[in-house]
């Protein structure tokens, strides 16, 4: 998987990168004025009809990517729950996974080249001070894409943790997770400079 | 270049995976996140201008929309809540923590412990009771004390982070760019 952008083209793919990011940013602001569970079940409702409009192979595609989020709603949800807080956690867990996904759903629509032609266009300005575009573009989808990739081998290091010990690894995920992220920078350094360098 | 750039990316990814780390709440009923302990990693390791413009990359992965922030918040509607102080001041948190671990002659550990404290902990602080009071109407005294509900958990982050710091000294002495 290169980039999170979805195979098969729907209508949303059509429209202009910078449209959807500005339509993503206010649906996201407005997310998180709602805080009755009821509008946000609609958002989700709304959010589920976005992904539905585009055809089951797209809408799969879609619930795959929200699969990382799994285990955080279950945790989230089982400890509201637990403190009897369920409203409050209804409200959070609606809320998060809505956003995810109405910002997966940008993502998943936008080619990286759109979305880094955008963001160059609107951090031209920044080149006065000594910002290259194309630079911040180039940091910006290397963090978008390497998050899934930390989440998934955080939860390595628990798994491996947990097969030889009966206590939760807490803390101890940290070291072997930032020692991983050092090292994920130096290999996407070298895998940059053989690409012909950041420029 | 690439290198800088790179590791800048993705210490602004490891923030944001250490928001996602779900909230454990101390016994007091203090939420924790390790969010702010990516922060004060981004000072210890890539040191103060790479640890600041890490986290400004995350903040602006965040402001586009991304739900990034610890509890899956994000998009513009942050940047008008009352926790407006804190977002402000983790860049310049990460700053004051790389500016100080860049010049204490302390070892490792030690260094990355104290610098967390007095930037993680003092500077992103007074940021952010300082955007507390302002954006909820009170004296900074009354937003303090809302504050001060996470002072026993930062103090432990502080702790994390130069114990993670001094052990990847001992690891990879070559990637602690704070020191390089």
């Amino acid at each position: 998987m290169l980039t999170l952008t979805s195979p098969v083209e729907i209508w949303a793919h059509r429209l202009p990168a910078g449209l959807k990011l500005g339509f993503l940013a206010l649906a996201t602001s407005g997310l998180f004025m709602l805080d009755r569970p009821l509008w946000l079940a609609a958002a989700a409702l709304a959010a589920a009809g976005l992904y539905a409009s585009a055809g089951g192979r797209f809408a799969l595609a879609g619930l795959r990517l929200l699969r990382p989020l799994w285990p955080f709603l279950v945790v989230v949800g089982l400890w509201h729950l637990w403190t009897g807080a369920w409203q409050a956690g209804g409200v959070i867990l609606l809320r998060m996974a809505t956003a995810v996904a109405l910002a997966n759903f940008v993502t998943m629509t936008t080619r990286l080249s759109d979305m880094i032609a955008t963001v160059q266009r609107l951090a031209r300005p920044l080149a006065v001070v000594g910002l290259s575009p194309r630079r911040l573009a180039l940091a910006m989808a290397l963090v978008i894409r390497f998050i899934p990739v930390m989440l998934e081998r955080m939860e390595q290091i628990t798994q491996s943790w947990r097969a030889r010990s009966p206590r939760s690894p807490r803390w101890r995920v940290l070291v072997p997770a930032t020692l991983a992220a050092l090292d994920d920078a130096d290999r996407a350094a070298e895998a940059l400079r053989a690409r012909g360098g950041a420029g | 270049m690439e290198r800088n750039l790179t590791h800048i990316a993705l210490f602004a990814a490891l923030i944001a995976v250490l928001g996602l780390v779900p909230k454990i709440d101390l016994a007091a009923g203090v939420p924790i996140t390790a969010q702010s302990l990516g922060i004060m990693l981004c000072g210890t390791v890539l040191g103060a201008r790479r640890g600041a413009l890490a986290v400004l990359l995350f903040l602006a992965l965040v402001a586009a929309g991304l739900p990034l922030l610890s509890g899956g918040r994000g998009g513009l509607g942050v940047f008008a809540g009352p926790s407006v102080g804190y977002l402000v001041g983790f860049p310049v948190a990460a700053f004051v923590t790389g500016w100080l671990m860049e010049r204490t002659t302390l070892s490792t550990g030690l260094a990355a412990g104290a610098a967390s404290v007095i930037g993680g902990i003092g500077v992103l602080y007074v940021f952010g009771i300082g955007g507390m009071a302002l954006m909820l109407g009170v004296t900074p005294t009354e937003a303090a004390f809302l504050g001060m509900a996470f002072l026993p958990g930062d103090i432990v982050k502080a702790v994390l982070a130069g114990m993670v710091t001094q052990s990847l000294a001992r690891m990879r002495p070559a990637s602690l760019l704070s020191r390089a």
